[in-house]
């Protein structure tokens, strides 16, 4: 038993510093405290200084990972910790099927599985505040929320088949130079499961619920927060050990962490 | 459950009443039992629901027993055609906007799997009318892409009703196609019809204008403006037109499943050319006869019956008009058969009205008559000023070529009609012309107006004419046409 817990470490020791290129690959994030969209409750939040992963985790990224932790492969995953979609773009527990691009995000990804890669290289999953204070940024503006060109485009997405299977960092990177926040897959987060959306929204935006800014939703007429509305709907959805198709994610690290 | 309010006595002489009668009933059909509360219907046996694609409704439940009936729905985002050359994403129940029809009685124990697709975006949940409980549904039924989620519901009161996804946003989901009726068959069935069809209005916003080609986004401003680019029936401009329009005999009885998705605009439901022999208001019992236009809510149904009596073609529309004819809402019902010219004899007779008495119609003008100021010098500017005159003034009936309109204005050119008799010509121009004629051959029977031109113009069109387009060449002075004027 022990033993075991100590391979693991060591494992993970000895993916790390396969990591250390991709920690090359991050961006820093300067945080500030802001309004999320629809968060926990109507009040501001605050993002410390963080770094995030500049690309989602690609197929080829996530094959490395297999190879060094042969536990989260396809065929030797805990039930428990990934449902039965568990990496569905495999063929075997090395190689992707026909159709699947390496530099495509990797999908089809429990949390656990997420939490785990993260935790390997030293990184974690971003936190829903996290995740959305970067992503609010378009090209130009760390906060475009207000801009109705920043709303459509990924309302588009949103509407947009198959998405998943387009290759990484081809759109223009946002203000910090986070590329694929929106336009390829959803992403993990690591406390996506902290809103409570019960399913039935209606009930979720009443004014007696004190979960989050519902009474102010109900009257939202922007479109920003149609999109916050159906990132946070998605996350409502879904359980840590479901691995969908347009699911994916990335990695973001702590400063002081950083040798 | 009903209760009666009514002093002691009475309640006690009505139970014991109820008892008798209940008992008798029971003497003479035995296997029959009513029950007073529908959530006492027992189930028998197990069966999977027939669904169907809109404009087809599954086989009605007739005497069949209340079931445990088994619900398979899948939701698939999809794209599919608004209109000609006009794309949208659609989220569908079960692949079709509406969503494929439901069809149940009253008591069924309802199993109902709903199915997000792999290869959707976003996750969904079911809120359907018939349901009594949170939601309708909607709270035990969001399920992520790639998952399941089963739920089961007793249908306790009979009617049409509509179900729909209600996962945030509310709006953008139902104004993507996200609806669908179900309907809950009361014991026994509804009365057998000959013709059932199922038909669901619904109201789009797209980013381009109506009719603006290429993959159409939604757009959630126009949704909140209630601006709707298109109001269709069966989620497409030609779901019900054409090929795909709804079919019926002479005679027959069609009863139409009618429901209105919105997401904000309320139908007022109307057949052109037929009256509603009976309509569930709002789906529910109460059945009203002899009904012209039925108003069916966003969120809600109707049952529409009537006889079809003779052929055509009748034309569905919300008669909200400019919907119809403007942004889509317009389906076709053909009926075939037997013409009945007693109850519609077709066109019997078009003739001239005139409100001053008698005689020839001309064209209402304030002004005297101006004589050209220039009078042509030759023949070249005769039929260069005949031309002017005639693209002004007969252009529209007799055409740039003379050619005229088949069957209701006969051609100019080559026109033994008109190379016989120049004064003829000239006289149809001052006096205007009604009645039979005949020219090359075929028959007219039309009604051309006395053209208010002055004598020049009138020699000048006339020479154009004569001059055009394989005719003789007559040249008709203004003293030929002052002869007739003055006959």
């Amino acid at each position: 038993m022990f033993a075991n817990t100590f391979r693991a470490i060591l494992v993970c020791l000895v993916f790390q510093a396969f990591g250390f290129s991709q920690s090359e690959g991050m961006v820093n994030i300067s945080g500030k405290r802001y309004i999320p969209l629809y968060g926990r409750d109507s009040t501001v939040v605050e993002v410390k200084d963080f770094k995030m992963d500049k690309y989602p985790v690609s197929n080829a990224q996530f094959i490395t990972f297999l190879k060094v932790n042969p536990k989260w492969q396809k065929s030797n995953v805990l039930k428990l910790y990934a449902d039965g979609n568990y990496l569905r773009q495999f063929k075997n527990d090395s190689t992707l099927n026909i159709n699947e691009h390496l530099e495509s995000p990797a999908t089809y990804v429990s949390w656990f599985a997420a939490k785990a890669y993260c935790e390997c290289q030293g990184k974690r999953l971003p936190t829903i505040d996290e995740w959305e204070y970067v992503a609010m940024a378009d090209e130009q503006t760390a906060d475009a929320r207000r801009k109705p060109s920043y709303n459509q485009q990924i309302l588009s997405w949103y509407e947009t088949p198959r998405t998943n299977e387009k290759i990484i960092g081809k759109t223009p990177a946002n203000y910090w130079g986070v590329y694929d926040l929106h336009g390829l897959v959803w992403e993990w987060t690591l406390d996506f499961n902290s809103v409570l959306i019960s399913g039935e929204s209606r009930k979720d935006v009443d004014k007696d619920s004190n979960l989050f800014c519902g009474s102010a939703a109900i009257g939202a007429t922007d479109l920003m927060n149609y999109a916050a509305f159906m990132r946070y709907a998605f996350r409502g959805s879904i359980k840590a050990n479901f691995s969908i198709k347009n699911l994916g994610f990335r990695c973001v690290q702590e400063m002081e962490q950083i040798p | 459950m009903k209760t009666l309010k009514s002093t002691k006595p009475i309640s006690t002489i009505i139970l014991f009443c109820a008892v008798i009668s209940l008992s008798m009933v029971s003497c003479f059909n035995n296997e029959k039992t009513v029950y007073e509360d529908t959530q006492d219907i027992p189930v028998s046996r197990e069966m999977t629901a027939e669904l169907t694609a809109p404009p087809n409704v599954p086989t009605p439940v007739g005497r069949r027993k209340a079931k445990k009936l088994i619900i398979e729905m899948e939701i698939l985002e999809k794209e599919g055609e608004m209109t000609d050359g006009v794309r949208y994403v659609y989220w569908t129940f079960g692949g079709t906007v509406p969503g494929s029809f439901i069809r149940t009685r009253v008591g069924d124990e309802v199993e109902f799997r709903l199915q997000n697709h792999p290869d959707n975006k976003l996750p969904h949940n079911i809120d359907l009318h018939a349901v009594t409980g949170p939601g309708g549904g909607a709270e035990s039924s969001f399920v992520a892409p790639g998952h399941e989620k089963v739920f089961s519901f007793k249908t306790l009161n009979p009617g049409l009703y509509v179900y729909h996804c209600a996962t945030a946003p509310v709006g953008m989901h139902i104004a993507n196609g996200m609806y669908g009726l179900i309907l809950v068959e009361p014991d026994g069935g509804l009365p057998l019809v000959d013709k059932e069809y199922y038909i669901m209005q619904g109201d789009f916003y797209t980013k381009g204008k109506n009719g603006e080609r290429g993959l159409q986004p939604f757009d959630m401003q126009k949704a909140v403006d209630e601006n709707a680019d298109y109001v269709v029936f069966n989620g497409s401009v030609n779901a019900l037109t054409g090929d795909n329009a709804i079919t019926a005999n002479v005679g027959e009885t069609v009863r139409l499943f009618v429901g209105n998705g919105g997401p904000n605009l309320v139908s007022s439901f109307h057949v052109i050319g037929e009256i509603f022999d009976k309509v569930h208001v709002e789906g529910g019992d109460l059945v009203n006869e002899n009904v012209q236009t039925t108003l069916i809510p966003a969120g809600g149904a109707a049952i529409v019956e009537f006889r079809v009596d003779v052929p055509g073609t009748f034309i569905l529309v919300d008669h909200s008009i400019f919907r119809a004819f403007n942004k889509g809402a317009l389906g076709m019902l053909k009926v075939q058969g037997e013409e009945n010219e007693k109850i519609y004899s077709g066109e019997q007779y078009e003739g001239i009205y005139l409100p001053e008495g008698p005689g020839i119609q001309e064209m209402p003008t304030t002004d005297e008559i101006v004589e050209a100021d220039i009078p042509a010098q030759n023949l070249d500017e005769q039929i260069k000023f005949g031309k002017q005159v005639y693209m002004q003034t007969c252009f529209a009936c007799h055409q740039a070529e003379g050619q005229g309109v088949p069957n209701a204005f006969p051609p100019l050119a080559k026109s033994d009609y008109l190379n016989a008799d120049v004064n003829r010509a000239i006289g149809a121009v001052v006096n205007g012309l009604t009645g039979e004629i005949t020219v090359n051959g075929e028959k007219y029977n039309s009604v051309m107006t006395r053209q208010m031109l002055s004598s020049e113009e009138i020699a000048n069109v006339l020479t154009y004419v004569y001059n055009s387009w394989g005719n003789n060449g007559t040249v008709v002075t203004k003293a030929m046409v002052d002869k007739v004027k003055n006959k």
